[in-house]
């Protein structure tokens, strides 16, 4: 018997990087702008998104969501009343979803014939922050109701964002929400984080969020 | 909650190495782990107990090395340890700063094999 030691010096998640990589290089030839909807559950992310996909299709802009639940089908057919072609995963356990979930699930979808595609996240603020999903822009939301301190507890999710929205604004005031803290805090753990404050029940900010979309969407494509 | 998938992927990562050495047995699986990877190590050792059963690297140690989060300050020109992950300011001067250098890795280093020496 002999021993020996063998360098490896490789990602573990090498797979699921290399198949995100591949996803990018499709959506950027597709010219669709790919976004990455992560929180914890019930911070409302789907009433944010059927929001979005509402008011980007009435813009007239093709949009569609690909949407990530451990169990049910609930939050598809929530979405799938803005009109936009929506699709769920099970991950049946899974904390998170991965490149190759969203691989599979784009079969028989025209790419280039899409403006946005958004991927709503399981609801789990620690293990999706590892997994690429081969998108442009990772969206973090944290709603009023969950505390101020959020992205100093959970500090690699909201490293690893492009923007933050804060939603349920209408609830600040009842929740005593302290949004300079917020915002220091955020800016703390993803210094000059672009951040919306937003509400899917009175629109608030959604006009902002909106521009941001077209701006980003443009730039993608250039 | 994620540890039992990157245990997984630690399996299929060896296994595929190992083909290169037929009948060799895993002793130690060592990792290089960031602070900000957020990966729990005891959540981690339990999962690849779990995950390597049945497989070349059943009864393998894993050797975690966690490395803490380094950032690079442009107006001090320097890299510097950060604290905590709470907050990424240069330990110099205490500016913030969104260069991580280091502290987000999820790598597997190196691998301990035990070989069967071939009578030839």
């Amino acid at each position: 018997m002999t021993t020996r030691i063998v360098e490896l010096r490789q990602g573990i998640l090498k797979k699921n990087d290399e198949l995100a990589r591949a996803l990018r290089g499709r959506f950027s030839a597709a010219g669709v702008l790919v976004l990455n909807l992560v929180s914890s559950p019930g911070t409302g992310k789907t009433a944010f998104l059927e929001r979005t996909l509402r008011s980007l299709r009435e813009g007239g802009a093709r949009v569609a969501a690909l949407v990530g639940d451990l169990e049910t089908d609930n939050d598809a057919r929530r979405l799938a009343a803005s009109g936009a072609p929506v699709r769920q995963i099970n991950t049946h356990g899974i904390c998170h979803l991965e490149a190759e979930m969203v691989g599979k699930h784009l079969d028989g979808w025209d790419l280039g014939a899409l403006d946005y595609l958004f991927i709503e996240n399981v609801g789990n603020l620690v293990c999706p922050s590892s997994y690429d999903l081969g998108e442009r822009i990772r969206v973090a939301l944290l709603s009023v109701t969950e505390g101020e301190d959020k992205p100093l507890k959970y500090p690699t999710l909201f490293n690893s964002a492009d923007a933050a929205v804060i939603t349920k604004v209408d609830l600040a005031e009842p929740c005593g929400f302290d949004r300079e803290a917020a915002l220091r805090n955020l800016n703390e753990i993803r210094p000059g984080i672009r951040v919306f404050e937003t509400s899917a029940k009175t629109s608030a900010g959604m006009a902002e969020w909106l521009d941001y979309l077209a701006a980003e969407r443009l730039a993608s494509t250039r | 909650m994620h540890e039992l998938s990157i245990a997984s992927s630690i399996v299929d990562s060896v296994t595929e190495s190992l083909a290169a050495y037929p009948g060799a047995r895993v002793v130690e699986v060592r990792l290089r782990v960031g602070s900000m990877a957020a990966v729990v190590e005891d959540s981690l050792q339990f999962c690849f107990g779990l995950a390597t059963e049945g497989t070349p690297l059943a009864g393998a140690r894993l050797a975690v090395r966690t490395l803490p989060v380094v950032v690079y300050c442009a107006a001090c020109a320097r890299h510097g340890e950060v604290a905590g992950v709470q907050s990424l300011r240069c330990p110099t001067c205490g500016e913030l700063t969104m260069d991580v250098r280091q502290g987000r890795e999820l790598e597997i280093e190196a691998i301990e094999i035990e070989e069967v020496e071939v009578q030839t």
